[in-house]
């Protein structure tokens, strides 16, 4: 299996549903050519460091690739280079070095990113908690109509 | 008139403080570096934003051609500038 890094940037002028459909249309393709997407790193709007085709800024996609050969960057790069909604793009391979540093970050044991990622884990936790809280407010209003059943069981049973 | 309280150091306070230069990859272990941590790459170009000598950062030059290699990637996409003035 080999490991590959792609990162492309999207022309900011499009509304947000065609940015979408541009980095899904990728998306889609590399699920067609069997290719795993190991982790979709959606940057969002950056300042670019300098002007690209006119644009000062960009919206940025980063994507772990896993493949068993690279024989679909030539495909995917060409319908990059076509495509005029992409200001750049760029394929990369991955060493196990970075494949072992890609993990390490996302588990938040490299040094900056450790803050990051606890941050996000914490606001994923208190998600998770109110989702809880939610489903036991619904929950609540369903117990109570079951008691009302008994009640009236228990009276048509008197009658 | 600079009063004498703000002439702190006559001359280079460094001068004689041999602390030798070492290559921070080799002693912290890090064996990748990401092109997209433009912060950390920051450390390795002067304010026009070239690349820094291993004479001056101390890099070996195995990751001094990674570190050139990750400049040289984020420039491409836009994230470092080829060419600027006043980066830092």
């Amino acid at each position: 299996m080999r490991h590959f890094e792609t990162t492309f940037i999207v022309d900011p002028v499009l509304s947000d549903g065609e940015i979408k459909k541009t980095a899904k249309k990728y998306l889609d393709f590399l699920k067609e050519q069997g290719v795993e997407v190991k982790y979709n790193n959606e940057m969002g709007l950056r300042q670019l460091a300098y002007p690209i085709k006119r644009k000062n800024s960009g919206v940025y996609y980063n994507l772990e690739l896993e493949a068993e050969n690279g024989n679909f960057i030539a495909e995917m790069e060409l319908a990059f280079r076509r495509d005029e909604r992409i200001l750049r793009f760029l394929t990369i391979r991955l060493d196990k070095y970075a494949v072992q540093y890609y993990q390490d970050k996302r588990d938040g044991k490299i040094g900056h990113y450790k803050a990051k990622v606890a941050a996000e884990r914490k606001a994923k936790a208190e998600e998770e908690a109110k989702n809880r809280k939610d489903r036991r407010g619904n929950r609540g209003p369903k117990k109570k109509p079951a008691p009302r059943k008994t009640v009236s069981s228990n009276e048509t049973k008197g009658e | 008139m600079a009063s004498r309280d703000d002439i702190k150091f006559l001359s280079n306070p460094m001068i004689g403080n041999n602390s030798k230069k070492y290559c921070r990859f080799r002693k912290y272990g890090i064996k990748y570096i990401d092109f997209k941590d433009t912060d950390f790459l920051l450390q390795f170009v002067n304010e026009q934003g070239k690349i820094l000598p291993r004479r001056l950062t101390g890099n070996s030059l195995k990751y001094q051609r990674k570190v050139a290699v990750a400049i040289k990637r984020a420039r491409h996409l836009g994230l470092m500038p080829y060419v600027t003035d006043l980066l830092k």
